[in-house]
């Protein structure tokens, strides 16, 4: 198990000091589906290089980095790129020991054995990952972050776990979603149910809301006296809420907000928004056995509906789906799905730059890879649902349907 | 008789009331290596009164608009500049007053003002109804407050960089609706003086033309016990006499303005021509001005020691022998297309210690998202005669307001000396950046750059898009971005003597000079015009439904399996569309429905 895993790390670190040291280096940190307004690397030494200067980095319109980023990329710029490589593999080592211990009657142990290192496989040679590595985005370290909570979680240290999230909500605001599944997966574990009027439901969620809340107090307050304002909320969380940059990224709201008319850019804001955070609420009723999955799916709807999402995103759920990899048999259009996601990553830099550079094509060429691209993801998460969902079906109902009549039965959603 | 001497009594306390003005007219004329000619006019009023305090009523000759407007929104010095056009430097020289291209307005308001932003907004409304510009399309996306260049030209006491607003319209024409209000405030007008010469025909057929108010508080006599107020009119414009002229480097008031002088204008105290003879290295014997001129003046201007012929239309001797003044420049040789290469590589800069700024028109632009803007490549040459003295530095600022659409990303300043191997030094970084929206980007720095050098500054920005309602009218023009500003105290290789501002020529008093060893000069660079990426301005609806679409699809497929469950499907029979696909599906070869 050590010796393939070694293996795979070498060949990955290999892959990124190759592109470091070339000529790609530059363009791909370039691309806007890598880099976006939030984490690109050059923002980060833009501000990094205002601080210098006296001037707050947030007085601009520049920099959107937590203030603790600042600090820890001051120490470290020399270093940028081993930062970024090894971030990656401290990465694949915790999904390493992230071992679903989710009791499968149909999964073999021998299977199980070998997920972490399709995980880690998926993570690291995933060209999404490496190319956002070499861009030396910081969007490696929130999957880091989430990496790190994730593996909390799984452990069963309400703390860590608290701690990890919380450095995740402060990071981007979205993971505050992951609350729940957090939450459920830690209360089955201590085999409390899940019921409403139960006492120990209530006190097990204050406690881990409560060191949740205050983590990420502790965490605003130092960033508040690492740079003695408050600049850095409206820059951060207001940029993240408000999507102010239209710049074009992978996701879906750009355009739309490009096109807006003014009366309604504060109601779509809000919409948009919304759409974020209330699928948890049906998902964790759906899905309360099943807090895993829930975060899967969580993590997945965080990357589709940010407001500025990028390749480095999608790579962190797509690490995950090795895992479920027994419910291939139930996915439907898997063939048609993947082939949309290749093709569409292909030809984003095509039309963009037949929109840029050739001034041939205009903004709805890309615009509308866009939404293909979107469409490919929802479809790919929703197909993995229905999988899970039907999977299910059958581990209480046997594998075997009939009918009354003893014919073979089909299974439909009603 | 009482009554008579107690009218005069009044009479002269009221003249006395209400301050003398004086008002002097000049005409430069520059012929200019190329084979151009430039030819400045200034009108410069100056009247001793203080308008700030006690209401001023009675207005002379210092226009009643432009008065009103200093005293009610407690201005203390105003600079307007509409230019069309662009100054080449590389071939015409160092001109003292140069002007950026397109509308330029910097102002500083008293202490007093106590909403400064207020009374800019107010300025900038009423003196785009003064002068028919555009310029009330000045608000905060582009105006800056700098704080190293842009000092007063006139009297100051202290400076509070929050009273100076700065601001640049690049995309502003100029033409004759702007020069016709401009003239309006000329206390003769266009009909008699120098400003006859201003027609609209000629002068904007030209490759610059620059016209500029500026007004300003100045000492009223050597002890500076009283303000005075001068306001200077100036209007720049150069034209090309060479290739209109039928090859011929000849020109004349005639041929260059369709007019002559005829008289002075009856309200000015000085009314003078000048016409630049210096004589450059190789052209001393070949040029002829006529009439010849009654005096010959010498100035020393930027450094130079330059002669000029002076015409006072003043004095009664001019007009004796025609009632037309026709200022001449003529050849003494006849030209052939040599004598014009020959002028052209007589490069009169390499003898003289001078800051020049070489515009780099094409840009290396990587046309995806990034620009490295060579803003200002800046060649200091070491003087001549004073090659054995060591490195003479200049000192010199370079201010580059960026409006908001592009955000800057590293700015990047790179030093490549030519022989030596001198660094540069940055004393003084003054960054502002942008937000979006609300305020353009500022960079100001000051620089000493090391002799025999070549200086490149580099700024790289990003394209940002907006929102589709933010375009103007043709937005695949393109965005201006306004040219950066080079402000310089260049030493001057001459001393120069304090001079009267009163007994010495207008062209060189526009600079108050410290001491007479620099000189002060303000360069530009050129505007540039960006390409920004666009939307589709005809699709929001569209997009909307689209993305609307999307997430649709997601919230479809997740209601879908959050709310419903997996059942056994019982079968049914009939329906008649039922019973007709299963007909196709058994062709087919598939099982029935």
């Amino acid at each position: 198990m050590a010796a393939p895993l070694v293996l795979v790390v070498l060949v990955a670190v290999t892959v990124r000091a190759v592109l470091y040291r070339s000529t790609l280096a530059a363009f791909i940190s370039e691309r806007v589906e890598v880099a976006s307004p939030l984490n690109a690397w050059k923002r980060v030494v833009e501000g990094l290089a205002l601080l210098d200067l006296g001037v707050s980095p947030y007085s601009g319109a520049i920099f959107h980095e937590t203030p603790l980023i600042i600090y820890l990329f001051h120490f470290v710029i020399e270093y940028a790129e081993l930062v970024f490589m090894f971030k990656k593999q401290k990465l694949l080592i915790e999904l390493d020991k992230y071992a679903p211990d989710v009791a499968e009657l149909i999964r073999t142990p021998m299977e199980m054995h070998y997920i972490p290192l399709k995980v880690a496989l998926f993570y690291l040679l995933n060209p999404y990952t490496v190319m956002s590595c070499v861009a030396k985005s910081t969007c490696a370290i929130n999957n880091t972050v989430i990496a790190f909570f994730i593996l909390a979680t799984i452990k069963g240290s309400a703390f860590l776990s608290a701690v990890f999230l919380a450095l995740a909500t402060y990071q981007s605001l979205y993971p505050l979603t992951l609350f729940a599944p957090a939450l459920l997966y830690l209360l089955q574990r201590q085999f409390i149910p899940i019921k409403l009027k139960s006492k120990s439901f209530w006190l097990y969620t204050m406690q881990y809301a409560a060191l949740y809340l205050c983590s990420l107090v502790v965490i605003i307050c130092l960033s508040f006296f690492l740079l003695n304002s408050w600049d850095f909320i409206p820059s951060v969380y207001g940029f993240i809420l408000s999507v102010p940059d239209l710049t074009p990224n992978i996701g879906l709201f750009w355009y739309f907000f490009a096109e807006m008319f003014e009366h309604f850019s504060l109601f779509f804001v809000c919409v948009f928004q919304i759409n974020v955070f209330f699928y948890t609420i049906p998902l964790a009723i759906k899905l309360k056995e099943h807090p895993v999955f829930f975060m899967f799916v969580q993590i997945a709807i965080i990357s589709i509906f940010k407001s500025y999402p990028t390749v480095g995103d999608i790579a962190l759920y797509m690490a995950f789906l090795p895992v479920w990899n027994h419910l291939y048999r139930f996915l439907r259009n898997i063939f048609i799905l993947s082939c949309v996601l290749i093709v569409c990553s292909l030809l984003f830099p095509v039309l963009w730059h037949l929109w840029i550079y050739a001034g041939s094509a205009n903004s709805n060429f890309y615009y509308a890879i866009t939404l293909t691209f979107n469409i490919g993801q929802i479809l790919l998460i929703s197909d993995y649902f229905y999988a899970f969902l039907r999977r299910e079906y059958y581990l209480t109902h046997g594998l075997h349907l009939t009918r009354q009549d003893g014919t073979e039965a089909m299974l439909v959603l009603k | 008789m009482l009554a008579a001497a107690a009218a005069l009594l009044l009479a002269a306390a009221g003249t006395v009331g209400a301050g003398r003005d004086a008002l002097r007219e000049e005409l430069l004329l520059t012929p200019l290596p190329a084979g151009d000619v430039a030819a400045t006019f200034q009108f410069r009023t100056r009247w001793d009164a203080d308008l700030q305090r006690g209401a001023v009523s009675h207005y002379r000759l210092f226009p009643k608009a432009l008065g009103q407007l200093v005293a009610a929104l407690g201005v203390r010095e105003l600079h307007l500049a509409l230019t069309q056009g662009f100054w080449r430097t590389q071939a015409w020289g160092q001109l003292p007053l140069q002007a950026p291209a397109g509308a330029e307005l910097w102002v500083w308001f008293q202490p007093t003002v106590t909403d400064v932003d207020k009374a800019w907004k107010e300025l900038s409304n009423i003196l785009s109804g003064i002068f028919c510009a555009s310029l009330n399309f000045i608000d905060s996306t582009n105006t800056v407050t700098p704080t190293a260049s842009f000092k007063p030209l006139g009297l100051a006491n202290g400076t509070d960089h929050n009273l100076l607003r700065y601001a640049v319209l690049p995309r502003e024409v100029v033409c004759t609706e702007n020069l016709t209000p401009w003239k309006k405030l000329l206390p003769c007008g266009s009909k008699a003086g120098l400003a006859v010469l201003l027609k609209a025909e000629r002068l904007f057929h030209s490759s610059y033309h620059s016209q500029a108010v500026h007004i300003r508080p100045i000492c009223r006599d050597a002890s500076c016990l009283a303000v005075s107020w001068e306001l200077r009119q100036t209007l720049t414009v150069v034209f090309d006499t060479f290739s209109s002229g039928q090859g011929k480097k000849d020109w004349s008031l005639f041929k260059m303005f369709s007019r002559t002088l005829t008289d002075a204008c009856p309200l000015a105290s000085q009314s003078k021509v000048y016409v630049d003879i210096s004589p450059k290295n190789k052209e001393k014997e070949l040029l002829e001005v006529t009439p010849p001129p009654a005096s010959v003046h010498e100035a020393i201007v930027q450094g130079d020691r330059r002669t000029y012929a002076v015409y006072d239309l003043l004095s009664p001797s001019l007009f004796n022998t025609s009632r037309s003044l026709n200022v001449q420049l003529k050849w003494k040789r006849p030209q052939d297309s040599s004598l014009r290469e020959w002028i052209w590589a007589a490069d009169w800069r390499d003898q003289h210690s001078h800051l020049q700024h070489t515009p780099i028109s094409g840009l290396p632009c990587d046309p995806a998202g990034d620009c490295a803007v060579v803003s200002a490549a800046l060649c200091a040459h070491s003087d001549y005669h004073h090659e054995g003295e060591g490195k003479q530095a200049k000192t010199a600022e370079a201010g580059a307001p960026t409006p908001w659409e592009m955000s800057r990303q590293c700015e990047i300043a790179q030093g490549s000396p030519g022989a030596t191997d001198a660094s540069l030094w940055l004393g003084y970084i003054h960054y502002q950046p942008a937000q979006d929206r609300r305020r353009p980007h500022l960079l100001e720095m000051l620089i000493q750059l090391p002799a025999n050098s070549v200086t490149k500054i580099t700024i790289q920005f990003e394209r940002a898009l907006l929102k589709w309602t933010e375009y103007p009218p043709d937005p695949n023009h393109g965005f201006y971005v306004s040219s950066s500003v080079l402000s310089a105290l260049v030493p001057s290789v001459i001393a120069m003597k304090d001079m009267d501002v009163e007994q010495s020529p207008l062209f060189t008093s526009l600079f108050p000079s410290l001491d007479g060893s620099s000189y002060f000069v303000r360069l530009y660079t050129e505007p540039l015009l960006v390409n920004l990426p666009t939307p589709d301005f005809s699709m929001p609806y569209n997009v909307i439904c689209l993305t609307c679409t999307v997430v649709a699809v997601c919230y479809g497929s997740f209601y879908n399996l959050l709310t419903r469950t997996f059942h056994v499907e019982e079968p049914s029979r009939g329906g008649l569309a039922k019973r007709l696909a299963n007909v196709i599906r058994k062709f087919r070869g598939v099982p029935p429905l």
